[in-house]
C-alpha cells in the first residue's frame, strides 16, 4: 500500500503493465494525469487528433502483440477516440483507452465538455470502467490490461472523473483480479476436437481457411505444420493475411469479396472447409447460402458466440487456435494414412497461375505492378499498413506477405485514415524494421495531420499515396453498378501531396514510373525522415477479381486483367 | 431462419452493479433480438442479480441470444429454462372500476377464486394483486376487463427451475 493521488497511482499501474508508451492529447479533463506523466518515464506521444491516437495504439498492438494505450480528455476528446475503439473491437486488437471525465458531483449535468462515453463504448468495448472511487485505480488498470489482451481480444476503457484523479488514497497494487463472468474458453474440449480430426481424416479435398486468429494465438507454425500433414492449400481472410507465407506452395491468398481465383474457386471445390480464428464475415462469405455448399465447415474459434452466428458449421472447436491446432495436429499424425492429393495439388496449381497472371496488370503504373515492385524492394520483415478501398484491396490481392503482423489493416470497420496512424504505432513498436502505408488520396487526407506527429517525436514511415484523385473504391462501384454515374467522388487533385509533406517538413516526391517509384521507396526506407511518395494512377483502375455485395463465389467477375 | 418461433424463457446470474442492465439490454437492441419480458432483483448472494428474460424466436436465435449474453463479462452465468421442470410466476396489480356494491362484489368474488388479494380500496375502484403463470394472469385481466380496468401492472415473469438442479455460481459466499 502507498499514498498517491488518483493521477499518480494510473502512471504507476501503467509501470507495473510495462507500458512504456502512450498515445494521446491532453485536455482539461485529464490535466492531473498529464502532470504525474511530466515525472515519469512512461514515452507519451502526443498525437494532432484523438482518433489517430487510438488507431496509433491498435497499430502497435498489431505489430508487437502487446496491449497498447491511449488517452484523450473527457467529451469531444473521448468521442474523437470512438472510430478508433471501433476499429479495434471489430479487429478484435488488445488496446486500453483512458479518458478524462467531469468531476463526479458534475457527471449527468451536462458539464462543460461531459460525454457519456461509458454509455457510448459499452457496444464496442469487450468491457469498460469509471472510477468511483480511486483506490480501485490500480484493480482497474489491471483487470483493463488482462481482459484486453485475454480470450478474443478487444478494447477496454477507462474513464477517470478529474476528482479522481487528484485526491489522494492508500493505493494497493497487489490486489488480484478476479472476473467470474469472464469465460475464456482457451483448451480444446477432446470430443469437439475427435469430430473435426474425424472429418479430416475424410476428407479428399480439404481446404484451410484462416482469420485473424491464428496471428493472435501465434499459431503459424501450427497452421503449416497441419496444412504440410493434410495437404490441404490455405485461403486467408483480410485479418489472416501473413498467417502462412504467401510465397508458400499451399498459400491461396485472400478469399471473398475481392478474394484471389485460388482462394475463391477451391473453397467452392472443398469438401471438407477448416475454419479457424474467423467469424464469416459478410466480406468473406459472399451471399451464405453459395458460400463452399459442397463443403461439410469446421470452425475454431475461440468466441463461442461465432459459432453459428454467420454460418451454421458441421461441427465447431471452441478454443484458442493454437492449442485446437496443435491438438488437431497431434491426432491427426498418428491416424492418417497418406493420400492421393495429386489431382488437388494440380487444381491448386492451375488456380495460382491464374491469380499470378493477373499481378502484371495492365501496363503502365498499374496498382498491381507498383505493389509487386514494391514487395522486391521491401525486407520481408518490412510493416505494411493500408487505408480502406482499392488500396486495401490492391495491397491484400497482389502484395504478398511472408511473416505475421507485417501487414496491418482495417477489416471489420473499413476505417478510412487508420493506415497511417497505424504505421506510426507499428514503427513505435519495431523502430527497427521499415513501415510502409499504402494509402489512397482520400484515405490519406481523413489522418494527415498526424505528419506532424512523426515529424516531431521522430518517427519515420513511408506513404505511398495511390493517387487516382477519387474516392476510388466507391468510385468502381458506380462505375460497374451504377453505370458510370460519379456522384461524390471526384477528389480534383486537391491537395498537392508533395507540397503538403513539405508543410510539415516531412519528404514529398511524385514520381511517374516503375523505376522512380523504385528509386524513391528505396530512398524513403532508410530515410530518418517521413516520405510522402505521390504516384498518380488512372482513375479508371478497377480492383479484381470482385464478387459483387450479396453474390457468390461462383459469380466472381475477373475483370480487365484475364 | 430455422425452425418455428415459441418463447423461451432464459435465466442470467449477473454482477449487482449499476450499468449491468444498460449492458445486457444495449445487447439486445443492438443485435436486434426482441425482449418480451424482463424482471430483476437480488438472488441468493447480495452481490448478484438474478434476471429472467422472455424471449419470443427460434432455437437458432435463442442460442444467439444465450451465447451472446455469454460473452458479456458481467453476467456470469445464464441458461435456457425447460417449461417442463420451472417455476413461473408474474405479478399484476390492477385498479378496477366499482361503480356499485354489486361490481365491487364481483370483483372481490372473482379475485378469490384466482387466489388474488384485494390491496387497495377506494370508493369507486379496488386494486387486486395477483399472481401465477402468465396465462392466469391473462386470463383474469380478461375477465376484469368488462368491469373497467383503469390501471394495470405487471411485473413480467420470474422462474426458478423446479427441484435440485439449479442456476447457481459455484462455491457462492
Amino acid at each position: 500500500m502507498a499514498k498517491m493521488t488518483g493521477a499518480q497511482a494510473l502512471v504507476e499501474a501503467l509501470k507495473r503493465q510495462q507500458v512504456d508508451i502512450v498515445f494521446g492529447l491532453p485536455g482539461g479533463a485529464t490535466l492531473p494525469i498529464y502532470d504525474a506523466l511530466y515525472y515519469s518515464e512512461v514515452r507519451h506521444i502526443l498525437m494532432r487528433h484523438e482518433q489517430c491516437a487510438a488507431h496509433a495504439a491498435d497499430g502497435y498492438a498489431r505489430a508487437s502483440g502487446r496491449v497498447g494505450v491511449c488517452m484523450a480528455t473527457s467529451g469531444p476528446g473521448a468521442t474523437n477516440l470512438v472510430t478508433g475503439i471501433a476499429n479495434a473491437y471489430m479487429d478484435s486488437s488488445p488496446i486500453v483507452a483512458f479518458t478524462g471525465q467531469v468531476p463526479k458531483a458534475m457527471i449527468g449535468k451536462d458539464a462543460f465538455q461531459e460525454a457519456d462515453i461509458i454509455g457510448i463504448t459499452t457496444p464496442i468495448t469487450k468491457c469498460n470502467y469509471q472510477v468511483k472511487n480511486n483506490s480501485d485505480i490500480p484493480l482497474f488498470v489491471k483487470t483493463a490490461f488482462y481482459v484486453a489482451s485475454s480470450g478474443r481480444p478487444g478494447p477496454v476503457l477507462v474513464d477517470l472523473p478529474k476528482d479522481m484523479q487528484v485526491e489522494a488514497a492508500e493505493m494497493d497494487f497487489d490486489s488480484v483480479v478476479k472476473i467470474r463472468g469472464y469465460k475464456l474458453n482457451c483448451e480444446p474440449d477432446p470430443s469437439e476436437v475427435k469430430r473435426a480430426v474425424d472429418l479430416l481424416l475424410q476428407a479428399e479435398t480439404p481446404v484451410i481457411l484462416v482469420g485473424g486468429g491464428v496471428r493472435i494465438s501465434n499459431a503459424s507454425s501450427e497452421l503449416m505444420a497441419l496444412a504440410e500433414l493434410l495437404m490441404a492449400p490455405v485461403a486467408t481472410t483480410l485479418m489472416g493475411k501473413g498467417s502462412i507465407p504467401e510465397d508458400h506452395p499451399l498459400s491461396l491468398g485472400l478469399a471473398g469479396m475481392h478474394g484471389t481465383i485460388s482462394s475463391n474457386r477451391l473453397i467452392l471445390k472443398a469438401d471438407v472447409l477448416l475454419a479457424v480464428g474467423m467469424r464469416f464475415s459478410d466480406r468473406t462469405t459472399g451471399n451464405v447460402d453459395g458460400f463452399c455448399p459442397e463443403a461439410k465447415i469446421i470452425h475454431v474459434d475461440i468466441d463461442a458466440a461465432e459459432v453459428g452466428k454467420n454460418i451454421r458449421p458441421h461441427t465447431h472447436v471452441v478454443a484458442d487456435a493454437k492449442m485446437a491446432l496443435q491438438a488437431m495436429y497431434s491426432q491427426i499424425v498418428r491416424e492418417y494414412k497418406k493420400k492421393d492429393r495429386s489431382l488437388w495439388m494440380s487444381r491448386v496449381e492451375e488456380f495460382k497461375k491464374q491469380q499470378e497472371e493477373m499481378a502484371k496488370g495492365n501496363g503502365g503504373l498499374s496498382p498491381p505492378q507498383l505493389l509487386t515492385e514494391l514487395r522486391k524492394i521491401l525486407p520481408v520483415d518490412a510493416i505494411v499498413t493500408t487505408e480502406v478501398g482499392q488500396n486495401q484491396m490492391w495491397a491484400a490481392l497482389y502484395l504478398k506477405t511472408y511473416k505475421p503482423r507485417t501487414f496491418i489493416t482495417s477489416g471489420g470497420l473499413g476505417t478510412m485514415g487508420f493506415g497511417f496512424p497505424a504505421s506510426l504505432g507499428a514503427k513505435v513498436a519495431c523502430p527497427e524494421v521499415p513501415v510502409v502505408d499504402i494509402a489512397g488520396d482520400g484515405s490519406f487526407l481523413m489522418t494527415e495531420q498526424d505528419l506532424a506527429t512523426s515529424i516531431i517525436e521522430g518517427i519515420p514511415v513511408t506513404v505511398i499515396v495511390l493517387n487516382n484523385s477519387m474516392l476510388g473504391m466507391v468510385a468502381q462501384w458506380q462505375r460497374l453498378f451504377y453505370n458510370r454515374r460519379y456522384s461524390q467522388v471526384e477528389l480534383r487533385n486537391v491537395p498537392d501531396f508533395v507540397k503538403l509533406a513539405e508543410a510539415y517538413g516531412v519528404q514529398g516526391i511524385r514520381v511517374d514510373s516503375i523505376d522512380g517509384f523504385a528509386k524513391a521507396v528505396d530512398a524513403a526506407i532508410k530515410s530518418d525522415v517521413t516520405t510522402v511518395i505521390d504516384v498518380p494512377i488512372s482513375p479508371e483502375e478497377n480492383v479484381f477479381p470482385m464478387v459483387p455485395a450479396g453474390a457468390s463465389f461462383k459469380d466472381m467477375i475477373i475483370g480487365d486483367y484475364a | 431462419m430455422s425452425g418455428e418461433n415459441k418463447l423461451y424463457t432464459i435465466s442470467a446470474l449477473v454482477e449487482h452493479r449499476p450499468g449491468v442492465l444498460y449492458n445486457i439490454s444495449n445487447m439486445f437492441r443492438r443485435r436486434g433480438f426482441n425482449i418480451e419480458t424482463i424482471s430483476v432483483g437480488a438472488a441468493e448472494q447480495h452481490d448478484i442479480a438474478r434476471m429472467t428474460i422472455t424471449v419470443n424466436g427460434d432455437e437458432r436465435t435463442v442460442e444467439q441470444v444465450v451465447k451472446q449474453l455469454n460473452k458479456l463479462i458481467d453476467v456470469i452465468d445464464v441458461s435456457i429454462l425447460d417449461p417442463k421442470s420451472t417455476v413461473t410466476r408474474e405479478l399484476a396489480l390492477l385498479k378496477v372500476n366499482t361503480q356499485d356494491a354489486r361490481v365491487r362484489a364481483d370483483v372481490i368474488n372473482y379475485t378469490e377464486i384466482f387466489k388474488g388479494h384485494v390491496v387497495d380500496v377506494a370508493h369507486e375502484s379496488l386494486v387486486v394483486e395477483i399472481t401465477g403463470d402468465s396465462d392466469k394472469i391473462d386470463a383474469f385481466v380478461d375477465l376484469m376487463r368488462s368491469f373497467g380496468i383503469r390501471e394495470l401492472a405487471r411485473t413480467g415473469i420470474t422462474a426458478l427451475r423446479r427441484g435440485m438442479s439449479s442456476v447457481k455460481i459455484e462455491g457462492g459466499n
